[in-house]
């Protein structure tokens, strides 16, 4: 392989391990907003189970 | 419809940029002065020219936002200068690398078109500083709004600069009278710039799609506290 060879391989390998770094870094993203969105349903559950459980109480007393 | 847009986007991207590539360095003949190096050529201004629609894109999107008042344009114009100042640092990457085996140097300050690429690329880079030294909202839009504006003046005055320049040290190809290369080299370089905008169409819709995201799990995060 020749020094402009090389200097082609170069360039093109930049741009391709820029999309994948970029495609890794969306990868991280996702896994997050995920991880964050099943934390939010949990305590969406929790707090709607408290409620129905607030409830159930009030209606026992009356 | 508008859900599938991204998809639709990577789709013509892994078609156009793909294919572009395997032609660039499988199909197109070689330059008659710089050889088989001259084949950075069809990433290289793909990129640049990428860079300057994303940074357009994004004045476009700031002058909607100043225009009509809808906050959600902010969003949209800072994606697409993130998205831009990718692009820019590809630029200049891949641009240092052709100089390497075409010049014999990484950087020259001799060409005006290098050092305006670079002054540009600091301006969208400062945009970065001066929006994130701004406490979120109506003014940082506004804010960030008008500097797009003003850096998108740069991209005219950096493709011109080239051709407004008598250093001959960066070629001029893309002239007046037409592409002052085969008719093969154009095809596959159009190719190319269209594989890059997909590209870019790709992360922009992608970035837009997980900040708006952060958004909306702020607010939950809010509503449920």
């Amino acid at each position: 392989m020749s020094s402009g060879d090389r200097y082609v391989f170069a360039a093109y390998t930049v741009v391709l391990v820029t999309v994948l770094v970029y495609l890794l870094i969306i990868a991280l993203k996702v896994s997050r907003l995920d991880r964050e969105l099943g934390e939010l349903a949990r305590r969406a559950r929790e707090r709607r189970a408290q409620e129905e459980q607030d409830e159930r109480e009030q209606a026992t007393v009356g | 419809m508008r859900n599938s847009r991204p998809a639709l986007f990577a789709l013509a991207t892994l078609v156009l940029l793909g294919g572009g590539i395997a032609l660039a360095l499988f199909w197109v003949p070689d330059d008659a002065d710089q050889g088989f190096s001259q084949r950075i050529f069809y990433i290289h201004v793909p990129i640049a020219l990428t860079a300057y629609a994303c940074f357009g894109w994004g004045a476009w999107k700031a002058l909607r936002l100043l225009w009509l008042r809808d906050e959600r344009y902010d969003l949209e114009s800072y994606t697409a200068v993130h998205i831009g100042l990718i692009f820019g640092v590809l630029t200049l990457v891949t641009g240092s690398i052709w100089a390497r085996t075409s010049w014999g140097v990484w950087w020259t300050w001799s060409s005006r078109q290098l050092v305006m690429f670079l002054v540009l690329f600091l301006f969208y880079a400062a945009y970065f500083m001066l929006r994130y030294s701004v406490e979120p909202g109506r003014r940082r839009a506004n804010i960030s709004a008008v500097y797009a504006l003003f850096g998108v003046v740069l991209v005219p005055i950096s493709f011109l600069a080239i051709r407004l320049s008598s250093d001959l040290i960066h070629p001029v190809v893309l002239k007046k009278s037409g592409p002052d290369m085969a008719g093969s080299m154009f095809l596959v370089f159009c190719i190319c710039l269209a594989g890059m905008l997909s590209l870019a169409a790709t992360m922009y819709n992608v970035e837009l799609t997980g900040k708006r995201l952060d958004g909306h799990l702020r607010e939950l995060r809010e509503a449920l506290a």
